[in-house]
Protein backbone atom coordinates (compact mmCIF):
# COMPACT_ATOMS: atom_id res chain seq x y z
CA UNK A 1 0.00 0.00 0.00
CA UNK A 2 1.11 3.57 -0.92
CA UNK A 3 0.13 6.67 -0.02
CA UNK A 4 0.95 9.92 -1.29
CA UNK A 5 4.58 9.12 -0.58
CA UNK A 6 7.40 11.29 -2.30
CA UNK A 7 7.84 9.64 -5.93
CA UNK A 8 4.44 9.51 -6.27
CA UNK A 9 3.64 13.14 -5.60
CA UNK A 10 4.77 16.02 -8.01
CA UNK A 11 4.04 19.42 -7.97
CA UNK A 12 3.37 22.47 -10.79
CA UNK A 13 2.82 19.82 -13.72
CA UNK A 14 2.06 21.11 -17.03
CA UNK A 15 -1.00 19.67 -18.84
CA UNK A 16 -3.25 21.03 -21.32
CA UNK A 17 -6.29 19.15 -20.75
CA UNK A 18 -8.16 16.83 -18.42
CA UNK A 19 -6.85 13.58 -20.04
CA UNK A 20 -3.07 14.86 -19.57
CA UNK A 21 -4.17 15.37 -15.73
CA UNK A 22 -5.16 11.63 -15.73
CA UNK A 23 -2.27 10.64 -17.07
CA UNK A 24 0.03 12.29 -15.17
CA UNK A 25 -1.64 11.00 -11.73
CA UNK A 26 -1.69 7.42 -13.56
CA UNK A 27 1.79 8.16 -14.27
CA UNK A 28 3.24 7.99 -11.04
CA UNK A 29 1.88 5.25 -10.14
CA UNK A 30 3.15 3.33 -13.26
CA UNK A 31 6.71 4.57 -13.28
CA UNK A 32 6.13 3.24 -9.24
CA UNK A 33 4.98 -0.40 -10.66
CA UNK A 34 1.89 0.34 -8.57
CA UNK A 35 -0.23 -0.17 -12.11
CA UNK A 36 -0.53 -1.73 -15.18
CA UNK A 37 -0.33 0.93 -18.11
CA UNK A 38 -3.69 -0.39 -19.16
CA UNK A 39 -5.26 0.79 -15.79
CA UNK A 40 -3.96 4.79 -16.82
CA UNK A 41 -6.36 3.19 -20.10
CA UNK A 42 -9.34 2.47 -18.24
CA UNK A 43 -9.02 5.87 -16.26
CA UNK A 44 -9.56 7.52 -19.15
CA UNK A 45 -12.10 5.42 -20.46
CA UNK A 46 -14.07 5.78 -17.23
CA UNK A 47 -13.71 9.93 -17.50
CA UNK A 48 -15.14 9.35 -21.05
CA UNK A 49 -18.31 7.09 -20.40
CA UNK A 50 -19.46 8.36 -16.73
CA UNK A 51 -18.40 12.00 -17.56
CA UNK A 52 -16.27 13.90 -14.55
CA UNK A 53 -18.59 12.69 -11.30
CA UNK A 54 -14.91 12.14 -9.73
CA UNK A 55 -14.42 15.75 -9.52
CA UNK A 56 -15.44 14.82 -5.70
CA UNK A 57 -15.10 18.27 -4.61
CA UNK A 58 -13.79 22.62 -5.99
CA UNK A 59 -10.78 21.93 -7.81
CA UNK A 60 -10.60 18.28 -6.37
CA UNK A 61 -10.38 15.18 -8.78
CA UNK A 62 -9.68 11.47 -8.34
CA UNK A 63 -9.63 9.75 -11.31
CA UNK A 64 -9.38 5.83 -10.78
CA UNK A 65 -10.78 2.65 -12.71
CA UNK A 66 -11.78 -1.21 -11.53
CA UNK A 67 -9.17 -3.46 -9.39
CA UNK A 68 -9.33 -5.63 -12.60
CA UNK A 69 -8.20 -2.57 -14.86
CA UNK A 70 -4.78 -3.29 -13.84
CA UNK A 71 -3.88 -2.19 -10.17
CA UNK A 72 -0.82 -4.48 -8.81
CA UNK A 73 -0.78 -2.53 -5.21
CA UNK A 74 -3.38 0.14 -3.32
CA UNK A 75 -2.52 3.41 -3.95
CA UNK A 76 -2.81 6.91 -4.37
CA UNK A 77 -0.87 9.74 -6.16
CA UNK A 78 -1.02 13.12 -6.32
CA UNK A 79 -0.36 15.47 -8.90
CA UNK A 80 -0.69 19.29 -8.56
CA UNK A 81 -1.39 21.01 -11.46
CA UNK A 82 0.23 24.00 -12.35
CA UNK A 83 -2.52 25.76 -14.47
CA UNK A 84 -6.19 24.77 -13.26
CA UNK A 85 -7.64 22.19 -15.52
CA UNK A 86 -11.87 22.46 -16.82
CA UNK A 87 -13.18 19.09 -16.29
CA UNK A 88 -16.53 20.07 -17.56
CA UNK A 89 -18.40 19.67 -13.95
CA UNK A 90 -20.65 21.49 -13.29
CA UNK A 91 -19.73 23.12 -9.67
CA UNK A 92 -16.39 21.69 -8.84
CA UNK A 93 -14.36 22.90 -11.94
CA UNK A 94 -11.59 23.91 -12.69
CA UNK A 95 -9.29 20.97 -10.67
CA UNK A 96 -5.94 22.08 -9.31
CA UNK A 97 -5.23 18.79 -7.51
CA UNK A 98 -5.38 15.45 -9.19
CA UNK A 99 -5.38 12.10 -6.95
CA UNK A 100 -4.67 8.91 -8.79
CA UNK A 101 -6.28 6.08 -6.80
CA UNK A 102 -4.96 2.70 -7.79
CA UNK A 103 -8.30 1.07 -6.61
CA UNK A 104 -7.28 -2.69 -5.13
CA UNK A 105 -9.80 -5.27 -3.75
CA UNK A 106 -8.57 -5.49 -0.52
CA UNK A 107 -9.16 -4.08 2.54
CA UNK A 108 -6.24 -1.88 2.26
CA UNK A 109 -8.44 0.17 -0.67
CA UNK A 110 -10.71 1.04 2.41
CA UNK A 111 -7.90 2.09 4.65
CA UNK A 112 -6.17 4.05 1.86
CA UNK A 113 -9.62 5.56 1.24
CA UNK A 114 -10.17 6.41 4.70
CA UNK A 115 -6.46 8.41 4.79
CA UNK A 116 -7.71 9.97 1.86
CA UNK A 117 -10.68 11.92 3.22
CA UNK A 118 -9.74 12.43 6.64
CA UNK A 119 -6.60 14.35 4.65
CA UNK A 120 -9.54 16.22 2.61
CA UNK A 121 -12.24 16.73 4.82
CA UNK A 122 -9.71 19.29 6.33
CA UNK A 123 -10.01 22.32 3.90
CA UNK A 124 -6.87 23.38 5.77
CA UNK A 125 -4.56 20.41 4.16
CA UNK A 126 -6.40 21.35 0.77
CA UNK A 127 -5.08 24.88 0.87
CA UNK A 128 -1.48 23.39 1.84
CA UNK A 129 -1.62 20.60 -0.89
CA UNK A 130 -2.70 23.89 -3.47
CA UNK A 131 0.11 25.57 -2.50
CA UNK A 132 3.16 23.35 -1.69
CA UNK A 133 6.23 24.28 -3.68
CA UNK A 134 8.07 20.63 -1.85
CA UNK A 135 7.48 17.32 -0.35
CA UNK A 136 8.70 18.79 2.89
CA UNK A 137 5.49 21.29 3.15
CA UNK A 138 3.12 18.14 2.59
CA UNK A 139 5.01 15.84 4.92
CA UNK A 140 3.69 16.19 8.00
CA UNK A 141 -0.14 16.30 6.85
CA UNK A 142 0.21 13.16 4.52
CA UNK A 143 2.20 11.12 7.40
CA UNK A 144 -0.60 12.09 10.08
CA UNK A 145 -2.89 10.06 7.51
CA UNK A 146 -0.21 7.26 6.36
CA UNK B 1 -37.47 -0.68 9.84
CA UNK B 2 -33.89 0.99 9.32
CA UNK B 3 -33.42 3.52 6.59
CA UNK B 4 -31.65 2.29 3.73
CA UNK B 5 -29.52 4.67 2.02
CA UNK B 6 -27.12 4.22 -1.58
CA UNK B 7 -24.12 6.19 -2.24
CA UNK B 8 -23.52 6.13 -5.77
CA UNK B 9 -20.88 6.99 -7.95
CA UNK B 10 -19.86 5.92 -11.43
CA UNK B 11 -17.77 2.46 -10.70
CA UNK B 12 -19.18 2.06 -7.01
CA UNK B 13 -15.12 1.45 -6.85
CA UNK B 14 -14.05 4.74 -5.19
CA UNK B 15 -15.87 7.75 -4.71
CA UNK B 16 -18.77 6.28 -3.56
CA UNK B 17 -17.22 5.07 -0.55
CA UNK B 18 -15.90 8.27 0.65
CA UNK B 19 -19.18 9.61 0.64
CA UNK B 20 -20.40 6.54 2.68
CA UNK B 21 -17.84 7.15 4.92
CA UNK B 22 -18.54 10.99 5.20
CA UNK B 23 -22.67 9.98 5.33
CA UNK B 24 -22.09 7.84 8.13
CA UNK B 25 -20.18 9.47 10.25
CA UNK B 26 -22.74 12.17 9.57
CA UNK B 27 -25.87 9.91 10.30
CA UNK B 28 -23.40 8.31 13.73
CA UNK B 29 -23.42 11.80 14.67
CA UNK B 30 -27.34 12.32 15.29
CA UNK B 31 -28.04 9.29 16.15
CA UNK B 32 -29.20 7.77 13.14
CA UNK B 33 -29.02 4.01 12.65
CA UNK B 34 -28.99 3.55 8.79
CA UNK B 35 -27.70 1.19 6.37
CA UNK B 36 -25.59 2.95 3.92
CA UNK B 37 -24.26 0.67 0.68
CA UNK B 38 -22.09 1.86 -1.97
CA UNK B 39 -22.66 1.22 -5.53
CA UNK B 40 -22.18 2.19 -9.46
CA UNK B 41 -24.95 3.95 -10.50
CA UNK B 42 -26.12 1.06 -13.02
CA UNK B 43 -26.62 -1.31 -10.56
CA UNK B 44 -28.44 1.71 -8.33
CA UNK B 45 -31.34 1.48 -10.55
CA UNK B 46 -32.14 -2.44 -9.62
CA UNK B 47 -31.45 -1.79 -5.82
CA UNK B 48 -34.35 -0.70 -3.33
CA UNK B 49 -33.37 2.48 -1.01
CA UNK B 50 -35.09 5.12 0.79
CA UNK B 51 -32.45 7.33 0.00
CA UNK B 52 -29.47 7.30 -2.72
CA UNK B 53 -26.99 10.27 -2.18
CA UNK B 54 -24.53 11.27 -5.15
CA UNK B 55 -23.34 14.31 -6.64
CA UNK B 56 -25.37 16.44 -9.25
CA UNK B 57 -23.51 14.67 -11.90
CA UNK B 58 -25.06 11.31 -11.82
CA UNK B 59 -27.60 12.69 -10.04
CA UNK B 60 -29.91 12.89 -13.52
CA UNK B 61 -29.62 9.28 -14.33
CA UNK B 62 -31.41 8.35 -11.08
CA UNK B 63 -34.08 10.53 -10.96
CA UNK B 64 -36.55 7.56 -11.88
CA UNK B 65 -35.57 5.90 -8.96
CA UNK B 66 -38.14 5.30 -5.92
CA UNK B 67 -35.82 6.57 -3.70
CA UNK B 68 -35.76 10.14 -2.22
CA UNK B 69 -32.11 11.52 -4.50
CA UNK B 70 -30.06 13.42 -2.01
CA UNK B 71 -27.26 15.66 -3.51
CA UNK B 72 -23.61 16.29 -2.17
CA UNK B 73 -21.14 18.60 -4.49
CA UNK B 74 -18.13 18.66 -2.41
CA UNK B 75 -17.74 14.67 -1.06
CA UNK B 76 -15.43 15.94 1.70
CA UNK B 77 -17.41 19.32 3.48
CA UNK B 78 -19.30 17.60 6.25
CA UNK B 79 -21.32 20.96 6.68
CA UNK B 80 -22.88 20.61 3.44
CA UNK B 81 -23.18 16.76 4.15
CA UNK B 82 -24.39 17.36 7.20
CA UNK B 83 -26.98 20.23 6.05
CA UNK B 84 -28.46 17.42 3.32
CA UNK B 85 -28.94 14.82 6.31
CA UNK B 86 -30.44 17.43 8.67
CA UNK B 87 -32.94 18.85 5.74
CA UNK B 88 -33.89 15.40 4.87
CA UNK B 89 -33.42 12.32 7.40
CA UNK B 90 -33.96 14.71 10.30
CA UNK B 91 -37.78 15.13 11.21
Amino acid sequence: MKFLEESIVKFGVEVSNAYEAIEAAGDLLAEDELIEGSYIEAMKNAYKENGPYFVLAPHIAIPHARPEDGVKEASVSLVQLKNPIEFGHSSNDPVRLVFGLGASSSDEHLTLLRKLTMLLNDPVNIEKLTHATTYEEIKNIVEMER
Amino acid sequence: MMIKVLAVCGLGQGTSLILKMNVEQALADRGISADVEHTDVSSASNMGADYIITGNELAESLTDHQAKILIVNNYFDMDEINKVIDENLVN
